[in-house]
């Protein structure tokens, strides 16, 4: 029920969100959704993609600093208020998220959420159990 | 294991009596025959004859870096240069470099150090040893090639660069010592693992010889353990000999000996120029007292250190010098802190997974100096999470500020854009306009 992500260091200077693309492009790796954390000297980008371990590879190879971790990604209903109903499930159950981003399924138009939890088994189960669709890794890779 | 039992064991009066023999008779020679000692010798009313124990050594003239460039290239040889059999210089990045001679002799007695270096390493005859000190001017690549054959290991002459080759033939060599500057065996360690191999288990290597920069006890923990060998601390200069001037004994591994019966170490005050008493930090000091081509008289090395008389457990009766500190011309005076980049060194070695990639940015804003810290961001730092990120910085910025009472700060930058020079790694970047 986990997704796989990728994070990279990123210096705050100008070129190197590209020359990460570049290099993920130039292994044929696939972006599916992406996000930046950023403070006022560096970043890190996370991603998820349709190969990780060319991905990892193509990156370590090019000197970046990589690391792993897994997130859930939600289907967000497509109604007002769906994120919120899920937030306020999360908090009842004592579960932080440390950090979150959202995309949209093309076929769908439903909205995903990737989120990093504290701890991500129990905010799992929290969701399953309410009736959440939660993706599995291999279909948001291939979204 | 001792290479020269006889000389390296002398007790203190036998040894205290050699010297003043040899610093007489150095004493005079420069003095007959290098026009600049005997008119330093002459300005400060001084003659040979006045040299009657070993205390008055400080009445000879201290001699300093910029007399060397001034008599640049050969006017403090004290041989006519038909009995110079080598020449070497030193790696002066700016200006002219300091050049040095060697007679025979002088070879001979600098292979005799090496080769004391070398065993007091534990490295001896049937060992390989991958030779990665550059070649050259530079004494370190024929200094330890000459220790090394005088032993009579098996010598690989790789000098420095071209990394990937050197590693390819740790490999396939399997040499059992290495000798090389402690930020050149980091670098070789950080090219193998890209490689795909594990210094740890894929080489034979057993003991190094680090030295030709300054390095930290946490560098040489995180050098034996990545290569799981025993890494070994070795010292000298161009101006005196090149390496050769002191080295460590495998056994304690607690100070490096200095080859007493060659050269007289002093720790001075570096603002009154004091001799200062064994265990007190100051700059060291070095007169050669069996030099033929090049003698140096009270020669200053900018380094800071201290010396160490108590008995050593290998035997050696030469006192100890404690691991250059740091240099009197790189102590930064941060707002009037003395910062030595070796402290803050290993105040970052005490952090949990941090690698010594670290480049120190000082400049001066609004009349204030400033102090930036930047470290390379590695695997096993490196967090999905800003906030862990942070938590790094913070610790750095907390742990420099309790050390020094100066407040930097720190900045994380990407893996392998500080920086690594094959040989000597540039620590300080000093922007500020004095
Ligand atoms: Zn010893």
């Amino acid at each position: 029920m986990k997704v796989e992500q990728i994070s990279v260091f990123l210096e705050n200077k100008s070129g190197r969100l590209a020359e990460v693309m570049r290099v993920l492009g130039s292994a044929g790796v696939n972006i599916r959704a992406l996000s930046i954390a950023d403070t006022s000297d560096f970043g890190i980008l996370r991603v998820i993609v349709n190969d990780n371990d060319k991905a990892m590879k193509a990156l370590k190879d090019n000197d970046f600093t990589v690391s792993k971790t897994e997130v859930v990604a939600v289907e967000v209903p497509d109604t007002p208020g769906g994120l919120a109903g899920i937030l306020a499930l999360l908090e009842k159950q004592s579960v932080n998220v440390e950090y979150m981003y959202a995309f949209i399924e093309r076929s769908s138009d439903n909205a995903i959420i990737i989120f990093r939890f504290d701890g991500n088994d129990r905010a799992i189960k929290a969701l399953s159990e309410a009736g959440i669709t939660i993706l599995e890794g291999a279909k948001v890779y291939n979204l | 294991m001792i290479w020269n039992e006889e000389f390296e064991t002398l007790p203190r009066e036998a040894l205290e009596s050699l010297q003043l023999k040899r610093l007489k008779a150095t004493v005079d020679r420069v003095y007959a025959t290098v026009p600049f000692y005997k008119k330093k010798f002459d300005e400060a009313g001084l003659k040979p004859s006045h040299i009657k124990s070993l205390k008055d050594m400080r009445l000879l003239p201290f001699t300093v870096k910029t007399d060397l460039r001034d008599n640049y290239p050969f006017g403090l040889f004290s041989v006519p240069m038909e009995s110079v059999v080598r020449v070497h210089a030193s790696s002066g990045t700016t200006g002219k470099p300091i050049v040095v001679g060697y007679t025979r002799r002088d070879i001979d007695t600098w292979a005799e150090l090496m080769a004391r270096t070398l065993t007091a390493a534990g490295i001896h005859k049937g060992d390989i040893v991958h030779n990665s000190y550059g070649y050259g001017l530079f004494t370190g690549g024929l200094g330890a090639h000459y220790g090394a054959e005088r032993i009579g290991a098996s010598v690989i002459p790789i000098s420095g660069g071209n990394t990937k080759r050197q590693i390819m033939i740790m490999k396939d060599f399997g040499p059992t010592a290495i000798t090389c500057t402690p930020s050149y065996a980091l670098h070789l360690a950080d090219v193998a693992r890209d490689m795909g191999i594990d210094p740890a288990k894929d080489f034979k290597i057993r003991v190094g010889c680090f030295g030709a920069e300054p390095w930290s006890e946490k560098m040489r923990e995180q050098i034996e353990k990545i290569f799981n060998i025993d890494a070994v601390d070795i010292f000298g200069l161009t101006e005196v000999i090149g390496p050769g001037v002191s080295s460590e004994c495998i056994e304690a591994k607690r100070g490096l000996h200095v080859f007493e019966d060659h050269f007289i170490p002093e720790i001075i005050d570096p603002e009154t120029g004091e001799p200062l008493p064994y265990g007190e930090k100051g700059e060291l000091v070095f007169t050669s007292i069996t030099k033929e081509a090049f003698p140096v008289i009270r020669y200053r090395t900018r380094d800071i250190s201290c010396l160490n008389p108590e008995l050593c457990i290998c035997g050696r009766t030469f006192v100890r010098m404690e691991r250059i500190t740091g240099r009197t011309d790189d102590m930064l005076i941060i707002r009037g802190v003395n910062v030595f980049p070796s402290q803050i060194e290993s105040a970052l070695m005490q952090i949990e997974g941090l690698e010594p990639h670290y480049q120190l940015i000082v400049d001066r804003k609004n009349n204030l100096d400033t102090i930036e810290v930047q470290v390379e961001v590695n695997e096993r730092i490196f967090s999905d999470e800003v906030k862990q990120l942070e938590v790094i910085e913070k610790r750095v910025v907390h742990d420099i500020k309790e050390m020094f009472g100066v407040s930097c700060k720190c900045t994380l930058v990407e893996p392998k854009t500080i920086q690594r020079s094959e040989g000597k790694a540039k620590r300080v970047i000093d922007k500020r306009q004095l």
